[in-house]
């Protein structure tokens, strides 16, 4: 509870603390502190030291694994704004507003680990949301920032209208908003078509949360947002929220999944496929790197819904390392991308020459996206395809998922090509040396999980 | 302990490199560290008993860091500790731009291959397969040809391919085996039914062979080999290839006998066709880097038909063979290198009558010539010996096929020599001069190994011989 109850409060203070103090660089201190006040608190929760009571008549429940999801997603945020604070600050005027509004998702994605109902992940996911329709579109002056808002909204509200249409038809079949699925209704009140009903409730909540997780073919807004929106919030949309999507999209098909029967495999195997595909097939094509990142996400996206497909420990762990590995990463690179003026793949020319710091640190990170051995994103991708095989899954899904990932290797590798390969003048923006510690420092945070990934996973059990 | 330092120097070594300021100290520096491989790697030949490390790496995953040397281990890493110090004393006087990134990477690939070699563990064997690639990958975009980075692309791709293909196998097998571990006993344990076995075969042969590479996987070959710069050349087709060679026999045969009895005869044609395929188009090669890649290609064929005609002698020749191929091709690699940078060169139609102008490279290059068409008396001779001898035995019409191979290697190989030392100066070689001391120094060397083991194989067999036992004991 105490990170719901501390990310709402640092919310209100962070939008109050632009009253107080007009420089931006203030503000971001304060943001900095704020999310480690706000780690604390999660932390002292997870220890089990103290945490604050509140009787939720069940709608929330906290156990390891979502308080530990919580650490990591907000550790991130931390990790985002230490790196990319400065370009929050270049957004626009109201920087207050903005990390208020990373505050308040913040918020979402707790109760989207700890919610115990569909009502609380209906209410998880808007509070996560609507604060990111209004990120998406900071840059007033920005065309392509309006529009990307504004589609985001639509089809965000679409979205959510198709869930609330599901959770009905689930309410209606069972009685209840539980998890489990199990009907509460006393066997004299007989609906007709209960197990039907229940069945296509379930498939509506399936499509809204593959929207919201980006997955295919429900992905067509997220490369105009990802685009369109600020690149620092494109970096925080594409990692901790979506992250937290996937939480939730997991949690609530753990005990629903069976209730589709075998039919339920199938589905999410051509998802699955039809994400990786659209995702990697498409990111190749792209001529600006922003956009082959809103690409790959959606590509990294099938790979993290294998966790859905084969629902075992391995599965569970594997979530985390790739939402610990993923984030780290995309938040990595995209700090080093907005030190670039110019986003094309030729923009990057010549980075190596330039600036050996960041052509460094980004090639780690991109290296952990291709999931390459000795990084974190190997072990990631290692995780999910392991989970797959032990849940006794078809080999052939494992084996168009690695081919895949070959094709990614081609894209990410373009990148490291222009930066090391190719001669140019990229056109920097000042960098500052506690930047350069702090991408080394990261690059050297995700070499280490990629040796021993237990250091991410025993923190699960202690 | 040793194992586990043969490791480490070039990793540790490799990435101390990097922090040298001047290009010279890293020289002399990765210099003087794959001097220090070698000696080790002598000492631990020399080790009358196994040589092992393990300690816990992935206990959440089954996977330990367990890395062992049996007589092919041992054979091999003295193959990459030799190879090394030639290397670097061949590329002594060649300039590169950033050069401590150059010897950084190039040790760090050592270390990697080092670690193929060494791994009992399949996770960690799969590891240092990847670790062995990527210097490589950034080797050879940033210092070699004009078409570098499409061709190094290309291979690049072609082998993380097979890598992931790989990795699911291992996967499937890891939860096939009794204690959940991916420790090689465990994995030998497996006994799968012949279903399952032909499907995870595919999966392991295809990794191997674009590795090696074998006919149909092997079109990246000539190009990345032409592309790279000549030092990672002679890493990749003086040792990078035996990965996949050894691959195989280590692991794939081991795993799956069934599938290897039944995918047999299809490996030994795809082989052969490989062979006579890439000779006759070495015949026709001007670039004489090209013609020693398809050369190359040639001889690991022959080494991967002779793998699978099950028979013990010609498995000692592929023993044999993977040192002595190793030691051959780079003695022509440096042979080549120095031609191209004293005359800027590589095309046999530019050259000629340099027997007039350096005779003792003449001499050399004879040597090496005479080694790649496995004359006797040259250690080639011996191994491709056992090898024939065990297609013979498999299937006489194969093995007649894959005798065209030798004749046309007679072919190409004295054409080579012939445009190249014999016949009229040209504008380019009229102003050439003999071998700089530290290339001679290198190709004295390699030629008295080749003709030490020409004479004398008895100890290679000798080192090798419990892993050729041990292989035909778990068949």
């Amino acid at each position: 509870m105490n990170a719901i109850i501390v990310s709402a409060i640092l919310g209100v203070v962070m939008m109050f603390s632009g009253m107080f103090t007009k420089h931006k660089s203030t503000i971001t201190l304060t943001a900095i502190a704020a999310l480690f006040i706000l780690l604390g608190a999660n932390l002292l929760n997870s220890y089990g030291i103290f945490s604050i009571q509140v009787n939720t008549h069940e709608l929330l429940y906290f156990n390891k694994l979502g308080l530990y999801f919580n650490t990591i997603l907000i550790a991130a945020t931390l990790i985002f704004v230490l790196l990319s604070g400065r370009e929050i600050e270049n957004v626009g005027i109201n920087t207050a507003e903005y990390y208020a509004l990373i505050f308040f998702v913040l918020c979402g994605t707790t109760i989207l680990t700890s919610f115990n109902g569909l009502l609380m992940l209906f209410l998880g996911i808007e509070i996560m949301s609507i604060p990111l329709y209004i990120l998406t579109g900071a840059e007033k002056r920005n065309l392509k920032s309006n529009e990307a808002s504004l589609k985001y909204f639509l089809m965000g509200a679409f979205s959510t209208g198709i869930m609330l249409m599901g959770i009905a038809l689930l309410y209606g079949a069972t009685g209840s908003f539980a998890l489990s699925g199990q009907s509460v209704l006393p066997p004299s009140v007989g609906i007709p078509g209960a197990s039907f009903l229940q069945a296509g409730g379930l498939i509506l909540l399936f499509v809204s949360m593959c929207f919201k997780v980006s997955a295919a073919p429900f992905h067509f807004w997220t490369p105009d947002v990802y685009d369109g929106a600020p690149t620092v919030f494109t970096s925080f949309m594409a990692t901790i929220v979506k992250a937290a999507g996937f939480f939730a999209f997991i949690k609530v098909f753990d005990a629903n999944a069976a209730l589709l029967g075998p039919s339920w495999k199938i589905l999410l195997s051509i998802v699955i496929i039809a994400t990786l595909f659209v995702g990697n097939i498409t990111a190749v094509f792209q001529r600006s790197i922003k956009r082959m990142l809103a690409y790959s996400s959606i590509a990294q996206a099938g790979f993290m819904l294998f966790a859905l497909y084969s629902y075992n420990d391995m599965a569970y762990q594997g979530i985390l390392l790739y939402t610990v590995a993923y984030c780290l990463a995309t938040i990595g690179f995209f700090a080093v991308l907005m030190k670039v003026k110019d986003y094309t793949f030729d923009g990057l020319n010549g980075l190596a020459a330039a600036s050996p710091v960041l052509a460094f640190a980004a090639t780690v990170f991109l290296l952990s996206l291709a999931g390459i051995p000795l990084t974190a994103g190997f072990f990631a991708k290692y995780y999910m395809l392991a989970s797959v095989v032990k849940a006794g899954g078809a080999l052939w899904i494992v084996i168009a998922a690695v081919l895949f990932a070959a094709v990614s290797v081609y894209y990410y590798f373009k990148v490291i090509q222009s930066m090391y390969f190719k001669e140019g003048q990229p056109e920097l923006n000042e960098i500052s040396t506690g930047f350069k510690v702090g991408v080394l420092l990261l690059a050297a945070g995700i070499i280490t999980i990629g040796v021993l990934p237990s250091i991410v996973l025993n923190w699960l059990y202690f | 302990m040793i194992a586990l330092l043969l490791l480490l120097i070039p990793l540790a070594t490799g990435l101390i490199c990097f922090g040298l300021k001047q290009g010279n100290a890293a020289k002399h520096f990765s210099l003087l560290a794959s001097v220090a491989t070698l000696a080790l790697a002598l000492v631990a030949v020399y080790t009358p008993t196994a040589i092992g490390y393990d300690t816990a790496w992935l206990s959440d995953l089954g996977s330990r860091f367990t890395l062992k040397m049996d007589g092919m281990g041992k054979m091999l890493c003295l193959l990459t500790a030799v190879v090394y110090p030639l290397i670097f004393t061949a590329v002594y006087r060649n300039e590169y731009k950033n050069a401590s990134a150059f010897f950084g990477l190039m040790l760090l690939t050592q270390a990697g291959l080092m670690g193929v070699f060494l791994a009992t563990d399949a996770l960690l064997f799969y590891f240092f397969w990847e670790l062995a690639l990527i210097p490589v990958y950034f080797l050879c975009s940033l210092w070699g040809g004009e078409k570098r980075i499409a061709v190094t692309f290309k291979f690049f791709i072609y082998t993380f391919i097979g890598s992931l293909l790989m990795l699911v196998g291992l996967l499937y097998m890891y939860f096939q085996t009794a204690d959940h571990s991916f420790s090689i006993n465990s994995l030998y344990a497996v006994k799968l039914d012949a279903a399952h076995q032909s499907l995870l075969f595919w999966l392991f042969f295809v990794a191997f062979a674009i590795k090696m590479p074998i006919f149909p996987f092997h079109t990246w070959q000539p190009d990345a080999y032409e592309q790279s710069p000549t030092a990672t050349t002679m890493v990749m087709s003086g040792v990078m290839v035996k990965m996949g060679i050894f691959a195989v026999i280590r692991w794939l045969i081991p795993m799956f006998p069934l599938a290897t009895v039944q995918f047999s005869n299809t490996v030994i044609i795809l082989s052969v066709i490989g062979m006579v395929y890439a000779s006759f188009i070495a015949i026709r090669q001007d670039d004489i880097k090209r013609l020693i890649a398809y050369s190359s290609i040639a001889h690991i064929g022959l080494m991967s038909a002779a793998i699978f005609t099950n028979n013990s002698s010609a498995l000692n020749g592929v023993m044999i063979q993977m040192f002595n191929h190793g030691i051959n091709v780079i003695g022509l690699w440096i042979l080549a290198d120095m031609i191209e940078q004293q005359l800027g060169t590589r095309k046999l139609s530019e050259l000629g009558g340099l027997a007039q102008k350096a005779p003792a490279m003449a001499i050399l290059l004879v040597v090496m010539a005479l080694a790649n068409i496995a004359l006797p008396l040259t250690n080639a001779f011996v191994g491709e010996f056992l090898m024939f001898n065990g297609l013979f035995r498999y299937n006489i019409w194969i093995a007649a096929v894959a005798g065209i191979s030798i004749i046309l290697a007679a072919v190409y190989t004295l054409n080579m020599v012939q445009k190249i030392i014999y016949g009229n100066l040209s504008v380019k070689t009229e102003n050439a001069i003999d071998l700089p001391l530290n290339i001679k120094f290198a190709l004295v060397i390699i030629a008295l190994l080749v003709i030490v083991f020409g004479v004398f194989p008895q100890p290679m067999i000798e080192l090798t011989k419990d892993s050729v036992t041990a292989l035909f004991v778990k068949k």
